[in-house]
């Protein structure tokens, strides 16, 4: 598998103290890894050093996605309150350079596929909670990125969204298959949505555990019941339990 | 019927208080150049109507155009202020002086320099200096109020400066120039009375000197119904910015 980002030995000091590492990650292309950890443990400083968004205090990070290839997508929606949903969208390639036609096709094309078609003129103020994250990850994946990056996504949002959400992602990402690194303090979510679950330790943190989830992506229909989902999230729980505790 | 009372609730206490003061003034006898009962009053003010609209619309005017030009500059200002960080630490101490010294205390100084032939000229520049800092810091906090988030994401996306600029700083910064604008007015118009008050000349028109002159002369009904004037102006600018920041917020956030 080739990767498509690396964390190697790296630590990352702030004014406080060590706030993460050292770590070392690696992020294969098309993996959907869960970096799950506890408060303060440093899982959205390594997520914003993938997106090279922060440099290491040492260490090396090595990226393989270039300009435009990786997107983020954070706890909040973050989208800018004075533009439609269809212009939020297509802001990354106004940036980078596309015509305005193109871009606002596209940005169309993209709130279609995240189920958001009809609500391109609505504006931030005038969407759900849930609908704004979704106009959120039409904007990340507009670019087709090769790297999604995602910060607690679903964190403000109440179960039943944060569920559709969960299985919609999963059902955009068969499309082109990008690496897909989130970040949650969800057990439960970080195993149904990840191939892979890296446990973090307590700040200063560490990689306390690296887990596989079996299992096809999208998943089936009561996954969660399945015995292979209950015993990889106990261990996830376990491994985290070890990790506060150390 | 209580809706109706309770909109009716603030008229009557007002005809209530109107009423106990012209018959406290007749039954004590109070001299007229002392408190003039609400009639005579009115009487000023509708023989005295039309040449205080007059009034009214000099230092409304000089108020505006101050106004006009307190905007421009701040936010230019503003805008290099943000761009420049050594910009910023040179002008600020100046700004804060110019903020904490009394407009009246100025006064003064700007009349001898806009000359006698000129006080239109002292009353603009008061008005401005005081409608400035409002739209400055207004402006100066807006270009900086920008989501962490949004930065990271124009970072993230390789935005220019001038990127940043034209589809970040600026659109965020619309509610708090909205609310500096709004806050002036009603600054502009204190400094161009202010400013009427101290030039204390017959060449200027406006309504400040019609209560001052009104003043030397006892004529205390005319100080009133300029005052009325004067209030009923305040109140129907602040309205219409009221409603002109409500329409704009809308118009940016759409909703």
């Amino acid at each position: 598998m080739t990767s498509i980002a690396a964390l190697r030995e790296v630590e990352v000091d702030y004014a406080a103290g060590r706030a993460l590492g050292p770590v070392s990650l690696e992020i294969g292309a098309g993996e959907t890894v869960a970096l799950v950890g506890p408060s303060g443990c440093g899982k959205s400083t390594a997520l914003r050093l993938l997106a090279g968004l922060e440099a290491p205090t040492r260490g090396e990070v090595r990226r393989a996605a270039g300009r435009g290839e990786t997107a983020v997508v954070f706890q909040a929606p973050t989208l800018a309150p004075w533009l439609s949903a269809r212009a939020n969208v297509a802001l990354p390639l106004e940036l980078a350079g596309a015509p305005r036609a193109d871009a606002y096709e596209r940005a169309g094309a993209a709130l279609a596929q995240v189920g958001l078609a009809g609500a391109e003129d609505k504006r931030p103020a005038q969407l759900s909670g849930g609908m704004a994250m979704r106009v959120s990850l039409a904007r990340a994946l507009v670019t087709q990125p090769k790297l999604l990056l995602l910060d607690e996504p679903f964190a403000a949002l109440d179960e039943i969204t944060r569920r559709t959400l969960a299985d919609d992602v999963l059902k955009l990402w068969t499309q082109t298959r990008p690496a897909i690194v989130f970040v949650t303090h969800n057990v439960e979510e970080a195993v149904y949505m990840a191939s892979r679950v890296v446990v973090m330790s307590r700040g200063p943190g560490r990689i306390a555990a690296d887990l596989a989830v079996a299992g096809p992506i999208p998943r089936p229909p009561h996954f969660r019941t399945t015995a292979a989902f209950r015993e990889t999230a106990e261990a996830v729980s376990t491994a985290l339990a070890q990790g506060v505790a150390a | 019927m209580m809706r109706l009372l309770t909109r009716l609730a603030p008229w009557l206490l007002i005809g209530l208080m109107l009423a106990s003061w012209e018959l406290a003034c007749r039954a004590w006898q109070i001299p007229v150049y002392f408190l003039p009962p609400p009639s005579k009053i009115a009487t000023a003010l509708i023989e005295d109507g039309p040449s205080l609209v007059a009034a009214a619309w000099y230092t409304l005017s000089k108020a505006l155009i101050a106004l006009v030009i307190a905007s421009l500059v701040a936010q230019l200002l503003a805008l290099a202020v943000t761009v420049s960080g050594i910009l910023e630490r040179t002008i600020q101490p100046i700004a804060v002086v110019l903020q904490v010294t009394p407009v009246i205390a100025i006064a003064p100084l700007v009349n001898i320099w806009a000359g006698v032939d000129h006080p239109e000229r002292a009353l603009i520049a008061l008005a401005s200096i005081v409608a400035f800092f409002p739209i400055y810091s207004g402006a100066v906090t807006g270009l900086r109020a920008v989501d962490a988030d949004l930065v990271r994401l124009f970072d993230l996306y390789g935005a220019g400066r001038w990127q940043r600029l034209t589809r970040l700083r600026l659109p965020s910064a619309v509610p708090f120039l909205l609310e500096g604008h709004k806050v002036a007015a009603g600054l502009a118009i204190v400094g161009a009375v202010v400013a009427e008050f101290v030039s204390g000349s017959g060449k200027v028109q406006g309504l400040a000197w019609r209560i001052l002159d009104a003043g030397n002369r006892l004529q205390t009904a005319k100080m009133f119904a300029a005052l009325l004037v004067l209030g009923a102006m305040g109140v129907a600018l602040y309205a219409l910015l009221q409603q002109a920041e409500r329409m704009g917020l809308k118009w940016w956030r759409g909703r």
